[in-house]
């Protein structure tokens, strides 16, 4: 029913068609901009609390989220034995799934063991990961998204855009319209004087969506979490279009990756306190659902789990690289990006779009296929997204790592491939240079004077700026700002003319301005 | 055992074959104010939190709570009251619906108008309440399909913030019982990132914090 992502050309070629869409572009640049500036109060607010005499500040959650999540990972055979045993104990049954395919037959099996032609579907980025809707339309099965956004991108036969909001690169107008022209072929119609007000579009698709979910025999979620040590699974949302999912069905499948383990019921805390603050914005997201396979007398009396790789454990041993299996699916990152807020997230060609898509889709898939190649190099390297990341993901330190694999895999090649394609990615990038040097200017500093300030590490060796005195004190306080590299992305380009002029000289040039404290 | 299980456990511990796990589970800090707050401006941040998500608050006596619920129904309104329920608020709904005789289906659910509960925990920092579906709070569905949620959280049920709220819960966990954190009621941002109150779960909910730890479950 829904586009996939086959064949999507390079990077660079499908960002400059974005770039061309200009409506996309006005609705991702107020669309992350808004949620930019709720998340930022809410931090904010948190380092409030710790002036105030909190123990802990913002810096304080976000490295205890990392280490859940880093626990979990460090020791994920047994955290999944566990995970297992508790939830057959808990009467669900356990499935395990190597790749895509082997997960979609299963979906598929249990839906046909009940003779479902159709499931209700919670928003769920690892079902899109797998192409579960394709397979399951395959196999005769309606697959019915039941998120309003994904509603709207399926309705579309469209591709999701944003992790968070996969709507975004739609306006109200464009939403009335495919309500009215779509709705009717696949259920409840819209009703004829649908205006373009959210409220009324949202009321029509609880009507359209509500017959789907009192008659559903079969449910599909994702899920945000699971705990090993209770076999709890954790679905969180906003709409209520999860409850429904989870609880009305009599029979639920939810594929879980294997790298959503948490350890104890007790570590989920972290996780979900920042979640809903990096995601939406909100001190707290309206629904969050857990449940323990079976619950006798109350939802789904028929529960499987459907534990996944498809190319986690790639990610795994990748020894940089595996900090990005500590992903909370937050799309912090997409809003603070200036490469996706200009390019869009369809220009990623993948489910995991933005800074997180850049080093996800090479990890998982490996690298050597043109597409996902071009990948890594849809950053400046600014710093933000690593900043902005509710567990610490060194997404520019795993970009740079994934480029000198990119390049490792092109050695031999005339003209050098990966060298070229970097480079059309950098030019249609930095084309403005208003544009990056505001994000050099919000990043701070430049690494020449932070490298000399440098006193201490991340885990992983990341040299940070520490401390700094004067205006910079309360900022570098609460969020341990990376020290960029020395020479920035601009100051290169503007040396090598965007690296068409042989890299000559080694030292920085001294000239230009950007990187002074604000 | 299934191939694709021993194939995944396999390459996972090959892939982790230079790594050592930290067995001691993780404590997370306490980040909110709330948490050294005295109880009274605990309970004053609970409603105005709960407020900010445009839900509807109001602190209730426990003798004055039974004849207060009854004011917030039409005449002939038909209220799903959750086994457990404290009798008197039972009696105060103008139609009581009940599971008495089996459960209700989902569409027998969409037919009626509200939903009365009691809650288990309530988180002042972020606005929430928390169902643990435990006696007085019904299924999952109860809670869910009516349009209106009118909900009963007695003042010691609230905590500062989420470390609370997740120390509480750990045993109704542990025993497996789901759980349904609601902070507000549904909404979505999906168009243009215009919030709407309203989706799919209550469009309405209705919080009743009562004063006195006298409102408890019949079980
Ligand atoms: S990488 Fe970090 S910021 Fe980006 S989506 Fe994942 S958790 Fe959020």
């Amino acid at each position: 029913m829904s586009g996939t992502f086959v064949g999507m050309p390079v990077f660079p070629t499908a960002a400059r068609a974005a770039l061309g869409d200009t409506q996309l572009r006005h609705n991702l640049a107020h669309a992350t901009g808004v949620i930019r500036a709720k998340r930022a109060k809410l931090v904010d607010e948190v380092e409030a609390a710790h002036a105030a005499g909190a123990p802990g500040g913002w810096e304080d959650l976000r490295l205890a989220g990392a280490a859940v999540k880093q626990r979990a990972l460090d020791d994920l055979a047994g955290q999944l034995e566990l995970l297992e045993e508790s939830l057959t104990k808990a009467g669900a049954v356990v499935h395990w799934a190597r790749d895509a395919a082997e997960a979609n037959a299963i979906v598929a099996r249990v839906a046909k063991s009940h003779g479902a032609d159709e499931v209700v579907k919670v928003k769920s980025m690892v079902t899109q990961e797998i192409g579960l809707n394709e397979a399951l339309e395959a196999e005769g099965i309606a697959a019915w998204e039941t998120d309003l956004a994904e509603l709207i991108v399926q309705l579309a036969d469209d591709l999701p855009s944003h992790i968070l909001v996969p709507a975004i690169h739609r306006n109200r107008a464009e939403v009335r319209e495919i309500f009215l022209r779509r709705m009717k072929d696949v259920g409840r119609p819209a009703p004829a004087d649908l205006t373009d007000e959210p409220k009324v579009l949202a009321a029509a698709a609880r009507e359209h969506l509500r017959e789907k979910f009192l008659r559903a025999k079969v449910g599909v979620s994702g899920a945000n979490f699971a705990v090993a040590e209770t076999g709890t699974l954790v679905v969180v949302e906003s709409e209520g279009n999860g409850r429904m999912c989870l609880t009305l069905p009599e029979v639920l499948v939810s594929v879980v990756g294997i790298e959503k383990v948490v350890p104890t019921f007790a570590e989920l805390d972290p996780l979900l306190r920042l979640l809903p603050r990096s995601s939406t914005g909100e001190r707290m997201n309206p629904y969050t659902s857990t449940w323990s396979g079976v619950t006798p007398g109350d939802g789904p009396q028929e529960v499987h789990v459907v534990l996944l790789d498809n190319g986690r454990t790639n990610a795994l041993a990748d020894q940089v690289g595996r900090q990005a299996l500590r992903c909370i699916r937050c799309s912090a990152c997409l809003n603070v990006c200036p490469v996706y807020e200009r390019a869009g997230g369809h220009a990623y060609g993948s489910v995991y779009p933005g800074p997180i898509g850049a080093i996800l889709n090479p990890l998982l898939k490996g690298t050597g296929e043109k597409q996902t190649d071009s990948l890594p190099y849809a950053s400046s390297l600014c710093g933000a997204c690593f900043e902005a990341c509710p567990v610490r993901i060194d997404i520019p330190e795993v970009l740079v790592h994934l480029r000198t694999k990119v390049v490792d895999g092109h050695r031999g090649d005339f003209p050098p491939k990966a060298e070229a394609v970097a480079m059309k990615g950098a030019a249609w990038a930095f084309s403005d240079a208003s544009r990056l040097g505001l994000v050099e200017k919000a990043s701070g500093l430049s690494g020449r004077v932070l490298g000399r300030l440098s006193k201490s590490a991340f885990p992983g060796g990341r040299p940070t700026a520490g401390r700094l005195a004067g205006p910079a004190v309360a900022w570098t306080g609460a969020r341990d700002l990376p020290a960029p590299p020395a020479e920035s992305f601009r100051q290169w380009w503007a040396r090598t003319d965007g690296g068409t002029r042989p890299d000559s000289t080694a030292t920085p040039s001294s000239t230009t301005t950007e990187g002074e404290t604000r | 055992m299934s191939a694709a299980r021993e194939a995944v456990l396999g390459r996972v511990r090959s892939a982790l074959a230079d790594v050592t796990p930290t067995p001691e589970p993780v404590v997370p800090p306490i980040t909110s104010a709330l948490s050294a707050a005295p109880e009274g401006h605990v309970l004053d941040v609970f409603v105005e939190r709960v407020e900010d998500y445009k839900a509807v608050v109001e602190q209730v006596d426990a003798e004055g709570l039974a004849a207060h619920l009854a004011t917030l129904f039409e005449p002939g309104q038909r209220v799903v009251v959750p086994a457990g329920l404290p009798a008197e608020l039972a009696a105060a709904v103008p139609v009581a619906v009940t599971e008495d005789d089996g459960p209700l289906t989902a569409a027998e659910l969409d037919a009626v108008d509200a939903v009365v509960t009691l809650a288990a925990v309530g988180v002042a920092e972020t606005g929430t309440i928390v169902l643990d579906h435990s006696a007085g709070q019904g299924r999952r569905a109860l809670s869910l399909v009516p349009d209106r949620h009118v909900c009963v959280v007695r003042a010691d049920q609230v905590v500062a913030d989420v470390p609370e709220a997740v120390a509480r819960l750990a045993g109704a966990v542990s025993a497996g019982a789901p759980l349904t954190w609601i902070s507000g009621p549904s909404a979505t941002s999906d168009i243009e990132l215009d919030r709407v109150e309203g989706v799919h779960g209550p469009r309405t909910l209705h919080v009743l914090l009562v004063a006195a730890d006298t409102v408890g479950p019949v079980s």
